[in-house]
């Protein structure tokens, strides 16, 4: 049973804390960011 | 054994549909040019370079280092939580049944050639690195060390990532004469490492996956709870070891079920002889008497 609630417990963070960075924006800074370093990284930037 | 075979082939099937889906901009592998549309918001599960030319999706690796890079780090709310969901939900299961990388070292694996063992010893070592990775090179690392400008770079991807050299570097630099033309060193430093790893997985089972995958790392930490888990019956186990044989993870399904290093493949549930393991979700009733869930 406490197994349940941890797992309950994670997952509702997890969500929270997903949708709390999607609403100030952070998916936005991955599609610039990413953009930016993806060439780079590949040793072609 | 009919039904372990096509066990095997659903696996695989899974495993390509899932790769296609995620890299369904196929005239990117025409044009050469990276789709940036509004899906490249959103992570992929699994790893799959943001410059793939095919790629719908953000590599959550890659994402994660583009958080940490900029010159105020912020705290990746937005893909740790997805991550961290993902892996409450299913675990390695990701792994197993949605990775293309996964997938092609599999294939790899079955040239028919002498396979090598790692030392056990070794083995149980050379595990713990890709939680040293994590940890190190792609969140320490990036968030520490910065330039004159405040700015850090993404170390993993940069100087590790072989998925990003197969599924970006090279297929960009096929397609386009300039990026071939700017590749420096540092693309024949990945390459090095694309090509070890790729030669690596005819002789050892997925050992990107093993021993440096990141991402494995993070959903590792999250097999013990998550909602999807397997179960042992241990009244209809008869300790035959059939299960313990076919994991190719060296993982031991009857007395670690849940072991960090399985990636939920199924193949011990299909190969048990007496039914005793199962794929259970948190919350539903299991039938039998006593459980291992561990």
């Amino acid at each position: 049973m406490k197994r349940e609630y941890l797992t309950y417990a994670v997952a509702f963070l997890a969500l929270a804390s997903c949708i709390f960075g999607a609403v100030r924006g952070e998916s936005a800074d991955v599609l610039q960011k990413a953009a930016a370093l993806c060439l780079e990284c590949c040793g072609i930037g | 054994m009919a039904d372990f075979r096509t066990h095997r082939r659903k696996r695989k099937a899974v495993q390509g549909l899932w790769a296609l889906l995620t890299n369904a901009h196929l005239s990117g592998f025409v044009t050469g040019r990276i789709y940036s549309g509004p899906l490249k918001r959103f992570c992929v599960p699994v790893m799959n370079c943001y410059a793939c030319p095919g790629a719908l999706g953000a590599c959550p690796i890659g994402a994660l280092q583009a958080m940490v890079t900029g010159r105020r780090p912020r705290f990746a709310f937005y893909v740790l939580g997805w991550l961290a969901l993902l892996g409450v939900l299913v675990g390695r299961f990701i792994c197993g049944w949605l990775c293309l990388f996964g997938l092609i070292q599999e294939l790899l694996y079955k040239i028919p050639t002498p396979k090598l063992t790692v030392p056990r010893a070794l083995d149980k070592r050379l595990r713990y690195l890709k939680y040293g990775i994590l940890l190190v090179v792609v969140i320490l690392l990036p968030t520490i060390l910065r330039d004159e400008f405040g700015l850090s770079v993404p170390y993993f991807c940069k100087w590790i990532c072989p998925v990003g050299m197969l599924e970006g570097g090279v297929p960009l630099a096929l397609l386009d004469r300039g990026i071939r033309e700017a590749a420096h060193a540092l693309y024949a430093w990945k390459l090095a490492i694309l090509i070890l790893v790729l030669l690596l997985s005819v002789f050892i089972h997925r050992p990107f996956c093993k021993y440096v995958c990141p991402l494995g790392a993070f959903y590792a930490l999250f097999q013990k709870i998550s909602v999807l888990h397997v179960e042992v019956d241990k009244d209809a186990c008869v300790e035959c070891g059939a299960c313990a044989r076919t994991c190719k993870m060296q993982v031991n399904p009857a007395k670690t079920p849940n072991s960090t290093e399985c990636i939920r493949c199924g193949e011990c549930i299909h190969v048990c002889p007496k039914n005793a393991l199962k794929f259970r979700f948190t919350g539903k009733e299991a039938s039998g008497a006593e459980r291992r869930t561990t």
